[in-house]
């Protein structure tokens, strides 16, 4: 009992810490990218702007939930909540520090792609139950995208499981050391490039938002959902790409090792590292215009999937020859 | 009351006959640059048939201008083409002014000259920042806005306005230019490249960028002569076509410049077009500012934009008392300007932009008839799109640089 109790604190605690992150992770997005386009971002709620993802909170929840005559109903209400439910899920299994971790199972790695697929039914059946057409088209360039990079994505982490011989996010961890060296990012580095990629087309996130593409589909997949619903969906993002981020750094950067231990608050590393990956993200939304539909299914795959699959067998014969 | 609940979404039929997908594609869409309507019949995403509706913003200008003077008039020229509208006066000036035989000094050929190169590249900028987010490069957008700004400002400097200017008149313009406008011009003259090459770097070089543009939107010379296509959109294809080489205007017999061309005819070469043409814009502001000469910047013969009485009318002089009836009657009045007709056009940012007028010997025209670049450039957009996708169609869009307040009149 007192367990299941702590376990529910935990999650409490989990899911508000994320939230917050949440919130703040759209504050420096849009400050980041206001200062690389030399303009200030938001300043006018709170010192400079700091209170703005608050005040957008309580806009988009206040707002009329407006649900179109012609959709599916039933549909178009499931699917933000499974967008939000698979990410927050595949928080589960993510270890912070050693121990500091909700469900520490064996099969962590195959668990968070279970869900991050999961998150995608989410966007193909909004696209699909808000009968409209946009939407239909974001919807569909979903489904294309996810089927392509979701393989990508896979294969590249293969040599991950192969140096370690596990799928428990602790143990590729453990498996690095402690030590710079150790990361799995120069062993791996083709691995990590088509991870990085395939992790940018995973989050729907420039050069590949397509789903939502704004000068094209008007926002896509999300075109009909306003208020609370269409922030579900904004949340859903943005903790995939915390998510795709924390992977990146278990798998490739050492996780919560750096170069000195920090007390009380071991997972200071791992929480630095995924606010490189947020900066990475935001930086290319910055910089690079958006890839075509069909040239982004050639990118994935013509030249990803190769890449993992020379990947893995490139690393299955060093270790054969070095073990 | 509940309307009976219909599933609208086509799905292929059985026999292997396929339903196009029909998508309205604005007057309300983020890359339509306005109020643009483009009705697309879809196979997945690639276009089978593609049809612009334009008429959203029609206001009428060839028919308003057979009711106002011919100063009058200049005003709604400023709201054909509003991100460039200095050419807009400008074209619609010189058109008059062959028409009802008025001079102009040298001093505001080159003024003009000057204003006109300035709102080529506003209105490039501004083609550059909304094909770059079209094609989903954020960035590049708020850079060029940053630039327009500073000559908004300058152009703020010269007359006061910011989008609507009304600065050159019928014989001239309106006043003359400051001492500090031209040292803010010779400032803009030597930051411009370096923000040029900025651009250039964010694009230029960018795979994806290249992938989205070259070989898309292909367009050879005769085709693109075929469907009337002027101005950067036809000199991307190859064609050496400009009336500021062609049949010289204002003081551009003076400048020393090229013409960029470009061979490909895709979306790319039309870039590059426009970038090069920024270039050569510099080059004449520079030559423009080396070269102003003094001198009056307004005929004085010009008709008055406030009164519109020409000076040397016969008769009908409006006292102020009964200025309406007065009006009325100057504009009935024949005899005051020779007759006859004209067609004059200008090499206006977006392409040829040409005036017809039929003149009576009134104060006001016959009739005024409008050659838009961006109406014949939408009329294009069929023949360009058909077979590509959906993300090419608003490249494409982008590309031909359409403006609707132009468009539709």
């Amino acid at each position: 009992m007192m367990q299941v109790l702590i376990l529910f604190i935990q999650i409490l605690v989990l899911f508000a810490i994320v939230m917050l992150h949440v919130a703040y992770a759209t504050y420096f997005e849009r400050k980041i990218i206001g200062h690389m386009q030399v303009r200030m971002g938001p300043m006018r709620v709170g010192y400079h702007g700091l209170l703005q993802p608050i005040a957008d909170g309580i806009k988009s929840f206040f707002k009329e939930d407006i649900i179109p005559e012609q959709a599916d109903k039933a549909a178009f209400r499931a699917a933000p909540i499974i967008c939000l439910v698979a990410m927050m899920t595949s928080l589960a299994v993510l270890p912070f520090a050693k121990g500091w971790v909700l469900a520490d199972i064996n099969i962590g790695l195959l668990f968070i792609f279970a869900m991050s697929s999961l998150a995608s039914y989410g966007v193909i059946l909004a696209g699909w139950a808000s009968n409209s057409k946009f939407t239909f088209l974001g919807g569909m360039r979903s489904m294309a995208q996810v089927i392509s990079y979701e393989i990508a994505m896979g294969l590249s982490l293969v040599g991950v499981m192969m140096l370690s011989g596990t799928l428990n996010l602790t143990e590729i961890v453990e498996a690095q050391g402690t030590s710079f060296t150790g990361m799995y990012i120069f062993p791996q580095i083709l691995a990590f490039f088509v991870f990085c990629i395939a992790m940018l087309a995973e989050t729907n996130r420039v050069p590949f938002d397509l789903p939502e593409a704004e000068t094209e589909l008007v926002s896509g997949y999300c075109t009909e959902y306003s208020g609370m619903r269409y922030a579900i969906f904004f949340m859903a993002e943005y903790i995939g790409m915390m998510v795709m981020a924390a992977i990146g750094t278990i798998c490739f950067l050492g996780g919560w090792n750096g170069p000195f231990v920090i007390p009380f608050f071991p997972p200071f590393w791992l929480i630095l590292k995924i606010y490189v990956f947020m900066f990475f993200f935001i930086w290319i939304r910055a910089t690079l215009p958006r890839y075509r539909y069909d040239q982004l299914m050639e990118l994935g795959w013509k030249l990803l999937i190769p890449l993992a699959l020379a990947n893995i067998v490139l690393t299955g014969i060093i270790k054969a020859f070095t073990s | 009351m509940t309307r009976p609940v219909t599933k609208t979404l086509e799905i292929p039929v059985a026999d292997g006959e396929r339903n196009p997908y029909s998508l309205k594609m604005g007057p309300q869409h983020p890359a339509t640059h306005g109020v643009l309507r483009v009705d697309l019949e879809l196979d997945g995403e690639t276009i089978l048939k593609c049809t612009p509706h334009v008429g959203y913003l029609h206001r009428g200008f060839d028919k308003i201008a057979e009711n106002r003077t011919y100063a009058q008039t200049l005003i709604l020229t400023d709201r054909l083409d509003y991100i460039g509208a200095m050419a807009n006066n400008v074209g619609y000036c010189v058109a008059v002014e062959q028409l009802l035989g008025f001079s102009v000094p040298e001093r505001a050929k080159y003024i003009r000259t000057m204003v006109c190169e300035m709102s080529r590249i506003c209105s490039h900028l501004l083609w550059l920042a909304t094909h770059a987010l079209d094609i989903g490069a954020m960035t590049v957008f708020l850079y060029c806005f940053r630039e327009r700004e500073i000559l908004l400002d300058l152009f703020e400097e010269l007359c006061g306005a910011r989008l609507t200017f009304s600065y050159p008149r019928i014989g001239g313009v309106r006043q003359d230019v400051t001492r500090k406008f031209i040292d803010e011009l010779q400032r803009v003259i030597h930051l411009f490249p370096g923000r040029i090459e900025e651009y250039e770097t964010l694009i230029d070089t960018n795979r994806i960028w290249l992938k989205r543009t070259v070989g898309i939107g292909k367009l050879s010379g005769d085709k693109a002569l075929a469907l009337g296509l002027t101005g950067p959109c036809l000199r991307g294809s190859g064609v050496d076509y400009d009336i500021r080489k062609h049949r010289p205007y204002d003081a551009y017999d003076q400048m020393d410049f090229e013409v960029p061309l470009g061979s490909d005819g895709d979306i790319y070469a039309r870039y590059r077009c426009r970038m090069e043409e920024l270039r050569q814009s510099l080059r004449i502001l520079q030559q423009c500012v080396d070269m102003l000469p003094p001198g009056p910047v307004l005929d004085k013969d010009a008709p008055d934009l406030v009164m519109p009485l020409h000076k040397n009318t016969k008769g009908g002089e409006a006292d102020s008392t009964s200025y309406g009836t007065g009006i009325i009657k100057f504009m009935e009045e024949q005899g005051i300007y020779p007759a006859g007709d004209i067609y004059v056009s200008t090499e206006a940012p977006k392409g040829e932009l040409g005036f017809y007028f039929i003149s009576d010997g009134s104060a006001r025209a016959y009739r005024m008839h409008i050659r838009s670049p961006s109406f014949i450039h939408i009329s294009a957009l069929p023949t360009i799109a058909q077979g590509e996708l959906i993300a090419d169609l608003i490249a494409n869009i982008g590309s031909l640089d359409v403006v609707i307040g132009e468009c539709d009149r």
